[in-house]
């Protein structure tokens, strides 16, 4: 545990935990702007997560304490994820909690919660909102993990702090074959993990077509604002691993404040510029049938095992 | 890593994403499209050997590769596409097997490539060698599509990606085949490409679709 890594992760916390309603903010409004629309402005996110602290805890009749229990499991594994993920430094605040499997594993658990929390309600679209996020989670998570593993095969660690630093010692890496793939089945997890087009569409309110909307139906008030603001979070999670395992200039490498400070911007510029790009790329697609997603995320795992299997036979020369 | 390394296997990467793009893309303008793309690759993978061997000769087959490959057999597919009309039924690749066991059978197909390839990658250990298991792959690929679609068009894109890498597998074990050979061996897939195609069309006159299902039954 170095002074690097603690910095690190105080202000990866708050960063995330601050600047991540505004993240979804910003793909709301450039999503508005680009539909023709004046938008709402990104402090909206805000205002709502005020809002919905204001009101009283309801919990539905009949719902066990899973449910009440769910959204500070999920926003907690959120930011820890966020905190020991090496964003705005190559140290980590726990060196051991920034390995790849842990951390993809607290996303896990997080997500795994809330749908149970969702089956624990007893409504039919809580039901079939997990079932259907459950489906997805469980061919997204594999890809993830061989997709970041491809990335560890050159950095001869699975710490995802050790990962970094290798890329940015040696940044001919990221165009390698097997970086330009794990990048492309990254992005498509990333899509599917964060409830976006063409996987979920965030902005649905019909029941038939929600995934993540449907599962949270049930909850309102404090726990709902909970969930909003983790979701955004994982948003932001994801978005700066992308940024972060892939373009990681900019990230410092030593604690003297100014390094600080500029791996902060350059991680918000980051991952704010991604938002965006997710958000104009939303524009363009249309939401898949739930029955093709299993294809796309299939093509995502593939892509993620050639990345593994080229950083192998092409990167040994 | 120098140079020729990189732009080699970047080479290569584009060759295996694009076989993977067309197994698993439903719609066949989309799949053509990727094809002009894979024969940019495999010219790219000749005129790096090229540039590295500082062999004119192969500069001459990366030429051919790239007028054959990228422009006039994605041209001829085209026209066959269009020939065919604007019915969405035959625009679709209809595959066998379903799109999602066929990406992880690739997957697996491409592990199988690695296997293989590897005894003949030790015998001369290059960058070029190291590339080898992609062209295996994409035969393999190729092979898969041949055997699970059902239209005559389809099945062309099919024949098509086994023999790009088939291409690629012999540019890359050994970069000094004739240009002789080579040119034999590229006229031989430009006239398979024109036969398939006359033999779509007649299939769509006499049976109005070339869904091959439907060739099993003889008829008078």
């Amino acid at each position: 545990m170095t002074r690097l890594g603690i910095a690190g992760g105080i202000i990866q916390l708050v960063v995330v935990t601050g600047c991540a309603p505004l993240l979804t903010g910003v793909t709301r409004q450039v999503r508005a702007r680009l539909e023709g629309r004046a938008g709402q402005g990104i402090g909206q996110p805000w205002r709502d997560l005020r809002k919905l602290l204001r009101k009283e805890p309801v919990t539905p009749a009949g719902t066990s304490e899973l449910f009440r229990i769910a959204p500070l499991v999920l926003l907690a594994t959120t930011a820890v994820a966020a905190a020991v993920a090496p964003f705005v430094t190559t140290a980590s605040a726990i060196g051991p909690a920034a390995d790849l499997f842990a951390v993809v594993a607290l996303l896990a658990l997080g997500t795994a919660t809330l749908a149970l929390a969702a089956i624990d309600t007893g409504t039919a679209f809580g039901g079939m909102g997990a079932s259907r996020e459950i489906t997805i989670m469980a061919l997204a998570e594999p890809t993830l993990l061989v997709a970041i593993f491809a990335l560890s095969v050159r950095a001869g660690s699975t710490n995802l702090a050790a990962i970094v630093t290798a890329t940015v010692h040696n940044p001919a890496q990221v165009v390698s074959p097997a970086g330009v793939l794990a990048a492309a089945a990254l992005a498509l997890v990333t899509i599917a993990e964060t409830g976006r087009l063409p996987v979920d569409n965030p902005a649905t309110h019909l029941e038939l077509t929600m995934v993540h909307e449907a599962m949270i139906l049930e909850y309102a008030g404090p726990d709902l604002a909970l969930i909003e603001l983790a979701s955004s979070m994982r948003l932001a999670v994801f978005l700066g691993l992308l940024a972060t395992l892939f373009a990681p200039w900019g990230i410092a490498t030593t604690a003297a404040p100014l390094a600080l400070a500029a791996g902060t911007a350059v991680f918000a510029a980051k991952v704010g510029l991604l938002g965006a790009t997710l958000a104009a790329g939303e524009v363009f697609t249309a939401k898949l049938r739930l029955f093709r997603v299993p294809e796309l995320l299939a093509g995502s795992f593939l892509l993620a095992l050639l990345a593994v299997a080229a950083s192998h036979f092409l990167g040994a020369a | 890593m120098t140079g020729y390394t990189q732009s080699l296997d970047l080479a290569c990467g584009v060759l295996l994403v694009t076989a993977v793009v067309i197994v698993w893309r439903r719609r066949l303008t989309a799949i053509i499209r990727t094809f002009a793309v894979q024969g940019t690759a495999l010219a790219a993978i000749a005129g790096i050997l090229a540039v590295h061997a500082r062999d004119a000769r192969l500069g001459v087959v990366a030429g051919g590769l790239l007028a054959l490959r990228a422009v006039a057999l994605p041209w001829l597919l085209r026209r066959a596409l269009a020939s065919s009309g604007s019915r969405p039924s035959e625009q679709e690749t209809r595959p066998q097997v379903n799109v999602t066991a066929s990406l992880l059978a690739v997957a697996a197909l491409t592990l199988v490539a690695y296997a293989v390839s590897r005894p003949l990658a030790a015998l001369d250990p290059s960058p070029a060698s190291e590339a080898i298991p992609v062209g295996i792959a994409v035969t393999l690929a190729g092979f898969f599509v041949l055997v699970t679609r059902r239209r005559a068009v389809s099945q062309l894109a099919g024949f098509l990606l086994m023999d790009n890498g088939i291409t690629a597998t012999g540019l890359l074990t050994t970069a000094s085949t004739g240009l002789l050979i080579e040119a034999g061996v590229s006229l031989d897939v430009l006239l398979a490409v024109v036969v398939l195609r006359v033999l779509a069309d007649r299939m769509r006159d006499a049976f109005g679709g070339t869904d091959l299902d439907d060739l099993r039954e003889l008829r008078d």
